[in-house]
């Protein structure tokens, strides 16, 4: 099905299931803990080996030798697999590191080895017998110091393969230095990891020459062009499966060491391999989102019009890596005449940068945001205010295009009335209950829509069921529910009706999960497929195919009610088909929008910061699930008080590895820091951007959430800190004094 | 004992409780996140206390009467708890439930029996399972998907149900 005109009515504008807040259909068995990770499919395999990795221990350089001697004598072990014993494996597309073989060491625990033996713990004890030879190399750590070295990173995924270094709009220099006001700051976030409670982990299995691999990844279409490729294999022997994913966060997008590892492991050992890439590994073999500097500078006439916006950044990767694209977002969230905004990458020696949950949103508008409200306090104006006067109906660098929605003005006003933000003190430092100061703070949001071709089969079997299979997966997004909701709306019924069956390359190719795309365009391949089963079921029964209605487990067509499992009857029915896209996304700028309201109180004597309220309104389309739509956005508002006030991978800037590589080292917000979380979804179905109407919402709230809280610890206290995580020791200097007011 | 049955237990001595439990007894609902005792994915409830057993070994439970999610409920008959998560989503990727669910229970038989936490005010009167006494001693259960508000609602229309 080409999608290639608005939306007209369809069976999905009904809301008989889409669009209510259906509780999983997943649910009984994740709270039951009978839903089966990677790692856990014993009921897929008999009697599999264990593998243990092991990690580079330098940053840099190559590996002289590996003396396996005493591991393979080591009781249990039934293979060693080290890089030495095979050539480098070609790199997955979009992926910067090599994921084994060869002796160049690129990264601190790039995986050099693998030990297989009966038993875990065997393993592990094995793994400690290698004997590693390394000639080190100095290398590149430290994002500041490479700053001088950094090249232009054009922004190519919206502005094609011809995107300039730097999008220009008029003359940003010339309007800078005729402004009645103007703000020029630079703000750094760090390093963060996705540290994704399920660690990276596969199973293996080899029978003949076809390999099946049992493991957690958000993108089955993408690991099944790369993991052939990386084994120098047909396709068409190789079958991924990935039904739960214990969360990615962008983490599990590419295949990772732990599926390669899983997979040579086993046809050295002769028999099915498990693995898991042990939590201490994970930070510094698997990817993470890279740090940014980054220098806004806005031009504004006095009565608070933009006149030009300046956002300039630098991020840094291994050579062959991309950007953290931080400053894309800032070229359609407001309007104003003139206008630069670019980014460039370094070259670096740590570990791989990739994608993270709202990559390049998240950093970026941790600094652009914060430069707003540094602007609308400059300018003397409400921060509401000032962000809806500079509002922008079209891409600003390209006036002709138009958005298919925006409504982030009604997400400003309806969150600012909510959460009573007429109680702010405009003046900072002034709010004071007890030892606690107290600020609040508004930031908006934003991430795009992206149309992504998903296909799905639909089979109406025999004996009534309706069974969805698709390669999409469930990262704890709410795919089984959506997807069941959308053929439940196709074909009359409810969904507990519908079995859905995701995550396993024998299925139709999906969007898979990533960017936030998967919903609306999983779902939107589900009703490609619907459409073709409902034209079959109806030339089934005789019915005009156009004159067919689906309602409550029955078909109607004119007088005529058939029960729809009559139209099994004659043998099972098929649909398959999938949703493609024309040049709408090229048309129209299609975006979701936020507004998110944070108070927070700091304790005046510790400069402890304890978020205490927050509110995301949300614009995003059509909502297909409430309850799991709601979910997501508190799990992005979550992640965002990490990123604003606890969350940083601390860099050894000798040895060039992330020191705090485990779950304590490496804070991530923990229930104590969290209040309950308010949202608001609002209802503006876009009908340019799916057939469902859906944009999509997994990374949304999470955009604009941290800077929401740096305007809320500033509005607090007075004292700005552009040096994300804003940690006590950041603002303790100045509290003394503001603690005596 | 586990969840009720004798279990034998005649493995490699290093294996920790939670190894022998996913990979022994295939309970394997009991999650590994971190086998650091970091992440509170493997929370287990033994004799009743909340434990993380990738920190214990399983020749240290001779004896004992260990509860992993599987004997709490299934998921054709959950227990209350369990029910009240899956109506409030209080999950998303669902590989830290079983423990949060376990780590809840725990917690509040700790507040039966008086066990003050970091924010208890009053040491003298009873300890009562407000938001703020759950919040805290959740914080060894870490959700990177972020679902806490949901599963302190969760906590909090059980703690109700159960008055």
């Amino acid at each position: 099905m080409l999608f290639d005109q608005p939306a007209a009515g369809n069976p999905i504008d009904n809301g008989t299931v889409v669009g209510r807040p259906v509780l999983r259909i997943d649910g009984p068995l994740k709270v039951s803990g009978a839903a089966r990770y990677a790692f856990e499919r014993n009921d897929a395999v008999t009697n599999p080996a264990y593998g243990f990795v092991l990690g580079a221990g330098v940053a840099k350089g190559r590996v002289r030798a590996i003396d396996a001697a005493a591991t393979r004598a080591a009781p249990g072990v039934l293979a060693v697999v080290t890089t030495l014993d095979h050539a480098p494996l070609s790199r997955a597309d979009l992926s910067a590191a090599m994921l084994f073989g060869g002796d160049m060491i690129e990264h601190y625990h790039q995986a050099i080895a693998v030990v297989v033996a009966e038993t875990f713990e065997q393993a592990r004890a094995a793994s400690r017998l290698l004997k590693v030879d390394y000639e080190r190399e100095d290398g590149r750590f430290v994002l500041a110091a490479e700053a001088g070295n950094a090249k232009p990173a054009p922004d190519r995924e919206n502005g094609g393969p011809d995107a300039p270094d730097v999008d220009r709009v008029g003359d940003f220099e010339a309007a800078f230095q005729q402004a009645a006001v103007t703000i020029d700051s630079t703000y750094t976030t760090p390093h963060e990891s996705h540290a994704q409670m399920e660690p990276h982990a596969t199973v293996a299995a080899w029978e003949g020459d076809r390999l099946t691999v049992w493991t957690a990844n958000q993108m089955v279409n993408w690991a099944i062009r790369d993991l052939p490729r990386a084994l120098s294999m047909g396709q068409d022997k190789v079958r991924v499966v990935s039904p739960y994913i214990g969360g990615g966060f962008g983490a599990k997008l590419f295949i990772r060491s732990d599926v390669v590892l899983a997979a040579l492991a086993a046809k050295a050992a002769g028999r099915p391999v498990k693995l898991a890439l042990q939590r201490a590994l994970i930070f510094n073999n698997g990817t993470h989102r890279s740090a940014t500097i980054q220098r806004v500078r806005l031009a504004a006439r006095a009565d608070g019009v933009l006149t030009g916006i300046s956002h300039r950044g630098l991020s840094g990767n291994l050579p062959l890596g991309g950007a953290e694209m931080a400053t894309s977002q800032t070229k359609i969230l407001y309007a104003a005449p003139n206008r630069e905004i670019g980014m460039t990458l370094a070259a670096m020696d740590l570990p791989e940068s990739n994608f993270m949950r709202a990559p390049g949103e998240a950093p970026g508008l941790m600094a652009l945001e914060v430069a707003m409200d540094e602007m609308a306090e400059k300018l003397g104006m409400d921060p509401v205010e000032f962000r809806v006067l500079n509002d922008t109906r079209v891409d600003p660098h390209n006036p002709s295009r138009p958005f298919s929605e925006r409504h982030l003005v009604e997400c400003l006003r309806t969150g600012a009335a909510r959460f009573g933000w007429s109680a702010r003190r405009s003046r900072p430092g002034e709010r004071r209950e007890g030892r606690w100061l107290v600020g609040m703070g508004v930031a908006s949001g934003i991430r795009n829509a992206i149309a992504m071709r998903s296909g799905a089969r639909v089979r109406l079997e025999a004996s009534g069921g309706l069974i969805v299979e698709t390669d999409m997966t469930d990262i704890g997004t709410g795919t089984y529910t959506i997807v069941a909701q959308t053929a439940a709306e196709m074909l009359g019924l409810t969904a507990a009706e519908v079995e859905v069956r995701l995550g396993d390359s024998n299925f139709p190719r999906a969007a898979g999960s990533g960017g936030q795309w998967g919903a609306a365009n999983a779902t939107s391949g589900v009703f490609a497929a619907c459409v073709a089963l409902r034209d079959a079921i109806a030339d089934r029964l005789g019915f005009p195919r156009d004159r067919c209605e689906f309602i409550g487990g029955t078909v109607r067509s004119g007088n005529e009610v058939v029960p729809l499992q009559e139209a099994a009857r004659g043998g099972g029915l098929t649909g398959e088909d999938s949703i493609e896209f024309g040049d709408l996304e090229k048309r129209y700028q299609q975006s979701t929008f936020a507004a998110q309201f944070a108070e927070v109180g700091v304790d005046a004597f510790t400069g402890e910061v304890r978020l205490r309220r927050m509110l995301c309104v949300c614009d995003v389309g059509r909502i297909l699930n409430p309850a799991t739509a709601r979910s997501q956005v508190i799990g992005g508002m979550t992640m965002g008080l990490g990123a604003a006030l606890i969350e940083e991978l601390a860099v050894d800037p000798r040895r060039g590895f992330f020191v705090n590589h485990d779950m304590a080292g490496y804070e991530v917000p923990v229930h104590a820091d969290i209040p309950h979380l308010d949202v608001v979804l609002l209802d503006h179905p876009d009908a340019l951007a799916s057939p469902m109407k859906a944009k999509g919402i997994g990374e949304l709230g999470l955009c604009g959430a941290a800077p929401a809280i740096a305007n809320a610890v500033y509005n607090a206290t007075g004292l700005r800190v552009r040096d994300y995580p804003i940690t006590l020791e950041k603002h303790l200097h100045a509290l003394p004094a503001l603690a005596l007011l | 004992m586990v969840n009720g049955e004798g279990r034998a237990f005649d493995g490699d001595l290093r294996t920790t409780l939670l190894d022998f439990l996913r990979e022994h007894l295939d309970l394997t609902g009991t999650k590994k996140g971190c086998d650091q005792g970091q992440c509170g994915a493997c929370t287990v409830l033994v004799n009743g206390t909340r434990i993380n057993s990738c920190l214990s070994l399983a020749v240290m439970h001779v004896g004992d009467e260990v509860t992993t999610i599987e004997g709490i409920g299934t998921a054709a008959d959950l227990h209350p708890l369990q029910q009240c998560f899956l109506e409030h989503d209080g999950f998303q990727c669902g590989y830290c439930t079983p423990g949060q669910i376990c780590s809840a229970l725990g917690a509040l038989d700790e507040l039966r029996r008086g066990v003050p936490s970091h924010v208890t005010a009053e040491l003298e009167t009873s300890v009562s399972p407000t938001p703020a006494e759950m919040r805290e001693r959740m914080s060894g259960n870490i959700c990177r998907c972020g679902a806490y508000s949901n599963i302190q609602d969760a906590i909090t229309q059980f703690v109700g149900e159960a008055r």
